[in-house]
């Protein structure tokens, strides 16, 4: 989520010593670890039982950033994993084959348990039973339902929380010798909910225009904290207040939104992105945006761990167990398409896009097998156009930067077409990069 | 019982098989009014339930072969399975305009965002994305998928107009553990004899499980194992294959055929596996939710699409099948891009490794064209089999 050099502000500073502290406190082998997902994940609960979280999905971002990922991923491809998986799967364990080097330079300790809560993707879990077999290590599963009918059912919720009760706490109590108290975990979660609303407010801003900052590219910066090892500290709420700070003054000052080379001279087009961003050429790729003026101003991927604009949803710590649930249940990808649809054609609409562009990853079906109908539908609802590319998430074999600056620059056009000819624009941009 | 030679039986089979327009179903739907039908795709759904409802269950798996997809390419990106492209392209060229509702098992990622697609294209049907518990304690697993089924069970009765009772479907529930022991007695016997039950006719066989109801269904397997016992076929020398990994996509018919020719028995797969999915028979009497949802928890199949707990249990499964089939060797035979099955392959594979059984990998996709490569390398996979066993 984080870790490309960009020009910084004291909130990202702040953040980048956020990082590197949890990196030391894994490696430290002074408290116990547990490797889990982004997307839904539990870190109050772990912090309840002083258990560090460690996150694959962003140890490979990293090593993708820092240009080491393709080489991560042809080794787990020679041990006998398919070309066709998802490629922070390989990454991780190339990784481990490459000497599990975290990326604070030092080796991951092995963790003391992994907490399997597979929200909005299947791929976890057989991810975790391949980690499993290397760390032999206690595996809790935390079986997060699909909300196939666009709302979490009652019958949903109790399931997560009998095995919270009956499975992962327990767990947590063993790995740590520490007791469960809910009173600890009500108190995170009220510094959480602090957080998170200062967290939406900051995706609001981009309603503005010109937008502040960027949603997507920007966006990955801005939800590190709250989507990692801090929701629930004091560090979070304080990252929160200084960005919201930094925010306001940009507003104060009528500027655009910041990008890799400074502050963007002006903005020319207003994009809503749907899926990941590409990691390994992600300086390049935002560059691209930049130089043309656009500016993302919503994108799922600032959803993708855990839904805070959408329906309202806080953690609540007069209900802890069930709303960890509902959050587990609320994570973008967790949410049927329609809902999807729903979501981004709002965001189209409430934050005065031009369109739409999907960056279709590879090999990422959670996100990406269906896409190509949201986008009919969204174009359908919204009377916007669309784009269509496809990347990566960490293997550098498939961003082809030519094809991508192609597709972007024939989508631009279309925009400003739609905008002269003031109608809507039929057929979508939907090609390969 | 009629007496079909098992040339006719075979033609009748590859006859539904080669129907990509469900005419069999077509027909059942039309005899009577009132009747309803569900189509579903692979893994996994509680077709008694469907069945207890006075409906059809319809197993979709894709449109094989020859069919043509025009439509699909515009639906799905290029890097994912075949399987959803081809299924929606039956759906909007208007085959599976008879079907009243679609289940779409928890599988995987592409099956579980095509629920949503189904919802956003076909806004007038059913859709059910049918989740089953990745926890297998009663109290915990057992009190959702309950729960689940009863959701079904109500969906379900609001679309065909009538109450399922008890009796209804621990009636369904029999006649789907007679049809599941006449399935595995299909498997027993080409395990045994597989000289005399080819794979290619096998999948024929539970091809057709997939159109027709339970009870005909059952009465073909029942004719055509009098039928091949009653033909004189020569034995090959031919070693004994698992074939897994081919739980969703289907590979394409040549490729089975293609398998067989090269030299390689293959004495048990995951193909359809609803069909064998749930181990023994189903409790019959006494809460039948109750009794569906333990038999999932406990004597379900292990599949890529499952969770397994116990990491010492992972691939004993397989290793089993292995060792009750007396096969020599392993084909993983995956469809390209399959998620679940090519996570679970290393993991399995290094199961297999371990006790030194030979095996190989091998991608399709439904289809796939080119069968040359793939005859070339069971056969010298065969070759090489026979070779070891005879030192
Ligand atoms: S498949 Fe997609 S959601 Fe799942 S782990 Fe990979 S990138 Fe993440
Ligand atoms: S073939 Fe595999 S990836 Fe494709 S839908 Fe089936 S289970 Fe999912």
């Amino acid at each position: 989520m984080s870790g490309a050099e960009v020009t910084k502000s004291n909130s990202q500073l702040i953040q980048k010593a956020m990082i590197s502290r949890n990196y030391d406190r894994i490696t430290s082998g002074e408290c116990k670890v547990s490797s889990t997902f982004v997307p839904g994940n539990l870190n109050e609960l772990l912090m309840c039982f002083d258990i560090a979280n460690n996150l694959p999905e962003i140890n490979a971002i990293q090593n993708a950033m820092r240009k080491k990922s393709g080489d991560m991923i042809q080794e787990a491809e020679r041990s006998g994993h398919s070309e066709d998986v998802c490629t922070y799967v390989k990454a991780d364990i190339g990784m481990m084959a490459k000497g599990n080097i975290a990326p604070n330079g030092k080796p991951f300790r092995d963790p003391d348990m992994l907490l399997l809560s597979y929200s909005g993707c299947f791929t976890f879990m057989k991810w975790f039973e391949l980690l499993r077999e290397q760390y032999k290590c206690p595996t809790v599963m935390l079986h997060v339902p699909y909300a196939a009918d666009g709302q979490p059912t009652q019958n949903m919720r109790d399931y997560i929380v009998k095995q919270l009760k009956d499975e992962v706490i327990p767990t947590m109590e063993k790995v740590s010798g520490i007791k469960f108290d809910i009173d600890r975990l009500r108190e995170y979660l009220r510094k959480s909910a602090q957080a998170e609303n200062n967290l939406v407010w900051m995706l609001e801003q981009s309603k503005r225009r010109p937008s502040p900052i960027d949603c997507y590219f920007g966006g990955v910066y801005y939800m590190g904290p709250i989507f990692t090892a801090f929701r629930g500290t004091d560090e979070a709420i304080q990252y929160y207040d200084l960005l919201r700070l930094e925010i306001e003054e940009r507003i104060a000052k009528g500027l655009c939104a910041q990008t890799l080379d400074g502050d963007m001279p002006e903005e020319k087009y207003r994009l809503v992105v749907e899926g990941p961003p590409n990691w390994t050429s992600f300086r390049e790729f935002w560059q691209m945006f930049a130089e043309a003026g656009a500016v993302v101003v919503a994108s799922s991927y600032t959803k993708v761990g855990g839904v805070y604009d959408y329906d309202g949803f806080r953690h609540d710590p007069d209900h802890p167990l069930e709303s960890l649930a509902d959050y587990c249940l609320g994570v973008y990808t967790n949410r049927n398409l329609p809902t999807r649809v729903d979501m981004l054609a709002r965001n189209l609409k409430e934050y005065d896009a031009d369109g739409l562009l999907i960056n279709s990853i590879k090999s990422c079906n959670s996100f990406s097998a269906g896409q190509l109908v949201m986008l009919r539908e969204i174009e359908k609802l919204t009377g916007k156009p669309g784009a269509f590319i496809e990347t990566d998430l960490v293997d550098p074999r498939y961003f082809s930067a030519a094809n991508v600056k192609n597709r972007l620059e024939s989508y631009f056009q279309m925009i400003d077409q739609k905008r002269r000819a003031g109608g809507f624009i039929t057929g979508n941009a939907a090609a390969s990069a | 019982m009629s007496h079909r030679s098992v040339h006719d039986l075979v033609a009748f089979c590859q006859a539904i098989f080669d129907d990509l327009d469900f005419t069999r179903a077509r027909e059942w739907k039309a005899a009577q009014p009132g009747r309803g039908v569900i189509g579903y795709m692979p893994v996994y759904v509680p077709r008694e339930i469907i069945h207890a409802a006075g409906m059809l269950a319809l197993g979709i798996l894709g449109g094989g072969s020859d069919l043509e997809v025009i439509h699909g390419d515009a639906y799905y990106q290029s890097y994912i399975c075949r399987i959803p492209r081809s299924t929606l392209e039956l759906a909007v060229t208007g085959r599976l305009d008879f079907v009243d509702g679609m289940m779409f098992p928890s599988t995987c990622d592409v099956i579980r965002n095509m629920s949503g697609i189904w919802k956003l294209m076909f806004k007038d049907k059913y859709v059910r994305y049918f989740d089953v518990p990745q926890n297998f304690k009663d109290e915990v697993g057992g009190v959702f998928y309950e729960n689940e089924l009863r959701e079904l069970k109500e969906g379900l009765e609001r679309i065909s107009g009538r109450k399922i009772t008890d009796e209804q479907l621990n009636h369904s529930i029999a006649i789907y553990n007679e049809n599941r022991a006449w399935v595995n007695k299909v498997y027993d016997y080409r395990s045994a004899f597989p000289w005399k039950a080819p794979s290619a006719e096998v999948y024929l066989l539970m091809r057709a499980g997939m159109v027709l109801p339970p009870e005909e269904h059952t009465l073909l397997m029942q004719e055509y194992i009098a039928a091949a016992e009653a033909e004189n076929r020569p034995m090959r020398d031919n070693c004994r294959v698992v074939l897994t990994g081919g739980f969703c996509e289907q590979p394409p018919l040549p490729l089975i055929k293609s398998l067989e020719i090269s030299g390689c028995y293959i004495v048990d797969d995951d193909f359809m596996l609803v069909n064998r999915w749930i181990q023994g028979d189903v409790e019959t009497t006494g809460d039948p939710l109750r009794n569906l949802s333990r038999a999932f928890l406990h004597h379900s199949g292990q599949t890529a699409a499952k969770y397994e707990p116990d990491m010492d249990v992972k691939g004993k499964y397989l290793l089993d099948i292995i060792r009750k089939r007396s096969a020599d060797g392993v084909i993983f035979s995956a469809a390209s891009f399959c998620d679940p099955a090519l996570l679970d392959q290393p993991m399995m594979i290094s199961r297999v490794e371990a006790k030194g059984i030979p095996y190989i990998t091998l991608q399709y996709a439904e289809n796939s064209g080119q069968m040359q490569p793939i005859r070339e390398q069971s056969g010298t996979f065969a070759d090489s089999i026979k070779l070891w066993s005879g030192v």
